[in-house]
């Protein structure tokens, strides 16, 4: 009878719900999310699914173009082989790997040291957090990809160092906004209510404070994947990457280099075309994730 | 607080950077522990690294050390580079001029370019136009520039012919010579270096600026004092250009600041791709050398400028923002 009883509660649009509808609505991140499951797929089944083992030369099948088809096994090299007879669309396969982890690894490292770091100086404010706002303002205060290239000149490359680099690189952004945000929540009632049933700060912060501030967090972290795998990729391109050995999409464009000018297009296309579309999802979900999670986050970015 | 005491802060604020960079520099360089093997080839003998640790002073307290390294940085010393042999800093000044150009010029496309998409984008906003402007936008910030740039010396260097896929003609070292006679004529020459390397790095900032000039727009036209200028009457073009551009530039203002340095970044990668001759390809080269003192020269140099022009930036910004002019 009751109006109740015919309009659905306001609970009942659970986030998850809505996230499935504005999704469904919505065509291009709903594109990107299927890429991005695509390329996690290469990533986690790739080496079973890869024509051949990434690393295997074939000295007499150099230089491919693609398509050409091997004359002893007659496989077809569908990317075309590189200077060393390794099958491109293999190594591909493998690379996805090492973009993804390493982008989403260094942006969790960088991420949980920021937002570590700027929920304590949010929240006990003064002296702490002068200090983390310094160590901020003179992180910024370096290029980036230079000081990452001395860091790794030092420490040698790899992949801990890589992620190392990138991670440490992030963290002023997360601690920006985390500052921010915990300055907006530390007076609000259930921090004092919280304060009250005797609850440590520790708890506060974790419990209380960071749920409540993790939206935006989240919406940047997305957006941070796409120029770290863009970082990495540079990285890579100037020598200090992962080893040779191990396949990487910014690896194959340096191995590209000295190809060019012979004109062996096929080489740099392909891996760059990988980082491109899986950078371009990252930032199509970003922006998705900020107008669904928090559209007054507009001007962020 | 008054405008000097904003002023006044500001310029600590500065001083405690430039401090903080020469630290964090200093401590990189000892990450790994004794930093004399750097220095040192890979077959040195005992000896030869013993005496290279005695006289480039890593035997000394780590203290001593770092005022020793200020001590020679406030004198414009750094160190020799390892494979040049000639002080770090005087090498990567000399090859300065060819990097300010290319930077210079790739922010001067981004914000020639960016600027309009972005307003453009944003009086059409929610039309097709601007879907498919902030697309192109989103891509530009998705493409790794290297790979940009490889792409264009494959097309349009290699296969068509258009333009030179690398070299340069200089402009800036005459000019700061104060030769500008010789960078005239050199202009015509020039150009054609300069577009390839330029556009490739300066597509990522054009994407970002015209991303943010459209939402800072936007976010200006939906204030009151905007409705109130309709609402007085005003044409749209009085309203847009009058009341919302002179106050939507403040954060593009701020944004090309922090834009210099990461052009500035990505001039490294992209030297390289186009051998152009600047501090970015003379960085690949000393990554290949593991030549550490010319890396800590250019950090250093970049980190200088870098952070003058963000101080530059925001003294402007406490000159132009109304509201800290005024109060």
């Amino acid at each position: 009878m009751s109006a109740a009883a015919v309009t659905p509660p306001i609970g009942a649009f659970t986030a998850g719900r809505r996230a499935r509808r504005s999704l469904l609505r919505a065509k291009w991140p709903l594109l990107a999310l299927a890429l991005l499951l695509l390329i996690t797929a290469a990533a986690l089944f790739g080496p079973s699914v890869a024509p051949v083992d990434p690393n295997r030369q074939n000295l007499i099948a150099r230089l491919q173009p693609p398509l050409a088809v091997d004359r002893r096994s007659h496989r077809v090299y569908w990317m075309g082989t590189d200077a060393l007879g390794r099958d491109v669309s293999s190594r591909l396969l493998y690379g996805a790997r090492i973009s993804l982890a390493v982008g989403l690894v260094a942006v969790l490292v960088g991420g949980l040291l920021g937002t570590t770091l700027g929920m304590l100086a949010g929240y006990f404010g003064g002296t702490v957090d002068a200090g983390v706002s310094m160590v901020a303002d003179v992180q910024l205060g370096f290029p980036f990809i230079l000081l990452a290239i001395m860091f790794l000149l030092v420490l040698g490359p790899g992949v801990v160092n890589l992620i190392l680099a990138l991670g440490i690189g992030q963290w002023v952004t997360y601690a920006r906004i985390a500052r921010g945000q915990t300055v907006a929540q530390r007076e609000k009632e259930y921090v004092e209510a919280a304060r009250a049933l005797g609850l440590g700060h520790g708890g506060i912060l974790v419990s209380g404070i960071l749920p409540n501030i993790l939206a935006p967090l989240i919406v940047i972290a997305s957006f941070n994947v796409a120029s770290v795998i863009l970082a990495e990729a540079a990285l890579s391109f100037l020598g200090l990457g992962v080893p040779p050995t191990v396949p990487s999409w910014g690896g194959m464009l340096a191995e590209s280099r000295d190809e060019l000018l012979a004109g062996h297009w096929w080489l740099a296309l392909f891996p760059g075309t990988a980082i491109m579309l899986t950078v371009l999802s990252f930032n199509i979900l970003g922006d998705w994730l900020r107008d669904f999670l928090d559209p007054r986050l507009v001007a962020v970015t | 607080m008054g405008l000097t005491g904003l002023l006044a802060k500001r310029l600590l604020r500065s001083v405690v950077v430039v401090v903080g960079v020469t630290i964090v520099t200093f401590a990189t360089l000892h990450l790994g522990g004794d930093p004399t093997y750097l220095y040192v080839g890979e077959h040195a003998s005992a000896e030869e690294i013993a005496a290279t640790r005695v006289k480039l002073g890593f035997d000394q307290p780590l203290t001593t050390q770092y005022l020793r390294f200020a001590h020679g940085l406030a004198h414009g010393d750094l160190g020799d580079s390892l494979t040049f042999h000639e002080p770090a800093l005087g090498v990567v000044l000399e090859r300065f001029p060819a990097t300010l150009e290319l930077t210079l010029t790739a922010l001067s496309l981004a914000l020639a370019i960016g600027v309009p998409l972005g307003v453009f984008a944003a009086l059409h906003r929610g039309r097709p136009l601007d879907g498919g402007i902030m697309l192109l936008a989103l891509l530009g910030q998705s493409v790794p520039s290297f790979w940009l740039g490889i792409m264009l010396v494959l097309f349009v260097g290699l296969a068509w012919h258009w333009l030179p896929i690398s070299g340069r003609v200089p402009l800036l070292d005459p000019l700061f010579a104060g030769d500008w006679r010789t960078a005239w004529t050199n202009l015509p020459q020039a150009l054609p270096f300069l577009v390839m390397p330029s556009v490739t790095i300066a597509v990522f900032s054009l994407a970002r600026t015209a991303r943010l000039v459209r939402s800072s727009l936007l976010e200006v036209l939906s204030q009151d004092y905007v409705r109130t200028a309709r609402a007085k009457g005003l044409s749209e073009r009085r309203v847009i250009v009058h009341h919302a551009l002179r106050n939507a530039w403040l954060p593009v203002l701020t944004m090309l600041g922090l834009e210099f340095g990461f052009l500035l970044s990505g001039v490294v990668v992209v030297e390289t791709v186009f051998s152009w001759p600047g501090v970015g390809r003379l960085v690949f080269n000393a990554i290949n050398h593991r030549d550490i003192p010319l890396v800590e020269a250019a950090v250093i140099v970049f980190s200088l400028l870098f952070v003058s022009v963000n101080l530059l930036v925001d003294l402007l910004y406490l000159r132009l923002d109304p509201r800290i002019r005024l109060a």
